[in-house]
């Protein structure tokens, strides 16, 4: 994992004390909230439905042991025992106090992370593929760009007031576990014919009010260019990138509005003329960054044999473990959807479990997911059942990845001043309901995904089957979407028709598993279907 | 009729006008009429209450008051799926309230 040096350690720790004395100065009445209000924002201080609302940066999802360990006593010193993992692979609190928020933003910063544009119209956390250095179908281990990335995007003077918000996704697999062509800017790492490293740039892509998936504009960038190029696609942006109107400002509607070939051609007379100012980090940096992500020591020689006597810990193996590049580990992914939770939540105890897994079993590592699961990425195949036996006794056992109960949900109204309508409820009764009629395990792998509002933190518009709360004369009211993939065949779904109240929503989702139940062809996912027999057969269904 | 909410500066606590402080409990909300204005500028200005702003409400069968629109209700009471971190933990019927 990466480790702060001198400057990061100090820009983080100045960082802290600025807002320490800026939170006085509101405390004394020396600064109004609209003052103060871009203040506690650029530290990642929200003010919600409830009481103020920490975001905390996890770097690309990675957390060591010692991190997960200072995540959890901060839920128990500041919050109410619990945190919020999100979409964007970092974590949430809900009930932080203003005049504590110094305090904890120090305990942060003593475990080498903030909560530093985490909000804001900046780059935000830079965030990647949760098995990255662990899986075996990657080119290269893509932590080390992020890294790049996220030291190149910290405090960019010039990209601190962009037009809107910016994300950045950077994978290096052919699979796409992170979204990657529904970010700003997606990043994949690949290699060339003549096998040097480099990255595809897909960029203009984003969820909320006009989904878009993000063209590819390079299909090769060389790695000693990556962060020139990443600059000229930025500057393009905040040059061209729409500040009159908030609904339009994103890059995406920028890339759309100009065609990918105008905005491109604009990228690459940027990046010439950058070329010319020699702002690329000398290579030795990106090496240098690349130590800290070099694989664990390995055993060798180890059996890949596993006990499956109990049939409860076949069904977890079965389905929460993957396969490791490395002979006799395994990848091990804790559900955070426990049936009837609250997907994505997390205890004191829980945290300290995890960070306790991670550091016993997992090289003192672990990973936040976009689908708001953790992973213990290393973990010896031996060690599998004493993990599982752990977990279960926690409630951290949900054997369930990537079925209808490993619900994407965000916060809603419960927690969000701009939901119109409650996710979680939805999601705790959608999971329920497929829990109690035993369909889980029949309809295979099948992505559900839940927003309160337009804005699309949780995913909707790519779940194979997404689900998006609207305010129908102040009554909660849910839209129904399929077709939707966020995978390699990304895809945006569609709208079915007429809304439904909460309970119907539940109903809604049933009806449309019963189709693909009863149309699937051999091997064929819900997506597969949806996508062979078309929406009509749904609708026909879904609304009798 | 028009009530008055906001948040405290320092705890972020959803807090409600009373028509001399600000009270956590809705029931204790008071009508401001047309002097909700006058009465955030105020209470803002002496950092007593962060973030004002003045909502519909209505009498409940019970004569309490009850924010028209859902999400001020769930303001009012806490997380729907929470029941043990809102102001009522130990009411069953709270949760019907909201809805
Ligand atoms: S999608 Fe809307 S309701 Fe959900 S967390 Fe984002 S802004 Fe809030």
């Amino acid at each position: 994992m990466y480790r702060y040096d001198h400057y990061d350690q100090a820009m983080v720790d100045s960082r802290v004390e600025e807002f320490r004395d800026q939170t006085r100065r509101r405390l004394e009445g020396m600064l109004s909230e609209d003052q103060f209000k871009p203040l506690r924002l650029q530290n990642g201080l929200y003010l919600q439905l409830h009481a103020y609302m920490l975001r905390v940066a996890i770097p690309y999802g990675t957390l060591s042991g010692a991190q997960m360990h200072a995540l959890a006593d901060i839920a128990g010193k500041y919050d109410r025992g619990y945190g919020h993992f999100t979409t964007r692979q970092n974590i949430q609190y809900n009930w932080i106090k203003l005049d504590e928020a110094p305090d904890l933003l120090a305990d942060l910063a003593r475990v080498e992370m903030h909560a530093i544009q985490t909000s804001g119209n900046c780059i935000r956390n830079i965030s990647s593929d949760q098995y990255a250095g662990a899986i075996a179908d990657e080119i290269i281990d893509p932590r080390p760009y992020a890294e790049l990335l996220r030291q190149w995007s910290s405090f960019h003077p010039e990209f601190l007031a962009l037009p809107r918000k910016f994300k950045i996704a950077v994978i290096a697999s052919q699979t796409d576990r992170a979204a990657m062509k529904l970010h700003d800017i997606g990043i994949r790492m690949v290699r060339n014919d003549a096998g040097e490293i480099g990255a595809a740039f897909y960029v203009g892509g984003g969820m909320g009010r006009t989904p878009m998936i993000a063209p590819c504009i390079r299909e090769f960038v060389p790695v000693d260019q990556l962060i020139t190029y990443s600059e000229a696609c930025l500057r393009v942006y905040n040059r061209y990138g729409r500040r009159d109107n908030k609904y339009k400002a994103r890059i995406k509607i920028l890339v759309h509005e100009l065609g990918r070939e105008k905005y491109t051609r604009q990228v690459e007379e940027e990046f010439a003329h950058l070329l010319t100012q020699g702002i690329e980090p000398p290579l030795a940096e990106l090496k240098r960054i690349a130590t800290f992500f070099a694989d664990p020591p390995f055993e060798t020689g180890l059996a890949d044999d596993v006990d499956r006597s109990d049939p409860g810990f076949a069904l977890w193996l079965d389905r929460n473990t993957l396969p490791h590049k490395q002979p006799g580990y395994a990848i091990a992914v804790i559900s955070l959807k426990p049936v009837g939770g609250i997907p994505g939540d997390a205890s004191v105890e829980q945290m300290h479990l995890m960070a306790d897994l991670a550091t016993r079993y997992s090289f003192d590592e672990c990973r936040v997911t976009h689908a708001q699961n953790i992973v213990l990425p290393h973990v010896r195949k031996a060690d599998l059942f004493a993990i599982w036996q752990q977990l279960e006794a926690a409630g951290l056992g949900a054997a369930n990845l990537d079925t209808v109960e490993d619900i994407i949900a965000c916060p809603g109204l419960d927690y969000c001043s701009l939901a119109n309508a409650r996710s979680i409820p939805v999601a705790q009764k959608i999971s329920r309901r497929f829990s109690d009629t035993g369909k889980t395990a029949e309809l295979g792998e099948l992505k559900l995904k839940i927003s309160g509002c337009i804005n699309a933190c949780g995913h909707h518009h790519a779940g194979h089957i997404g689900i998006l709360g609207v305010d129908r004369k102040g009554t909660e009211n849910y839209q129904l979407l399929l077709g939707g993939s966020e995978g390699d065949d990304t895809s945006l779904g569609k709208i079915t028709g007429p809304g439904f109240d909460e309970d119907g929503i539940v109903d809604a989702v049933e009806r449309a598993t019963d189709v693909y139940l009863a149309r699937r062809q051999e091997g064929e996912r819900f997506l597969d279907t949806y996508r062979r027999v078309g929406i009509d057969a749904f609708k026909e269904a879904i609304y009798g | 009729m028009k009530i008055l909410t906001g948040n405290d500066l320092k705890s972020g606590a959803v807090t409600w006008w009373t028509g001399y402080d600000w009270s956590i409990h809705v029931e204790d909300a008071v009508d401001v009429g047309d002097e909700a204005d006058a009465i955030a500028a105020r209470e803002e200005g002496a950092r007593r209450v962060n973030a004002p702003c003045a909502i519909d409400a209505e009498r409940d069968a019970k004569g309490g008051v009850r924010p028209v629109h859902i999400k001020d209700r769930i303001r009012a009471l806490g997380p729907t799926v929470r029941p043990d971190l809102t102001l009522k933990p130990a009411d069953p019927e709270a949760g019907n309230w909201v809805i």
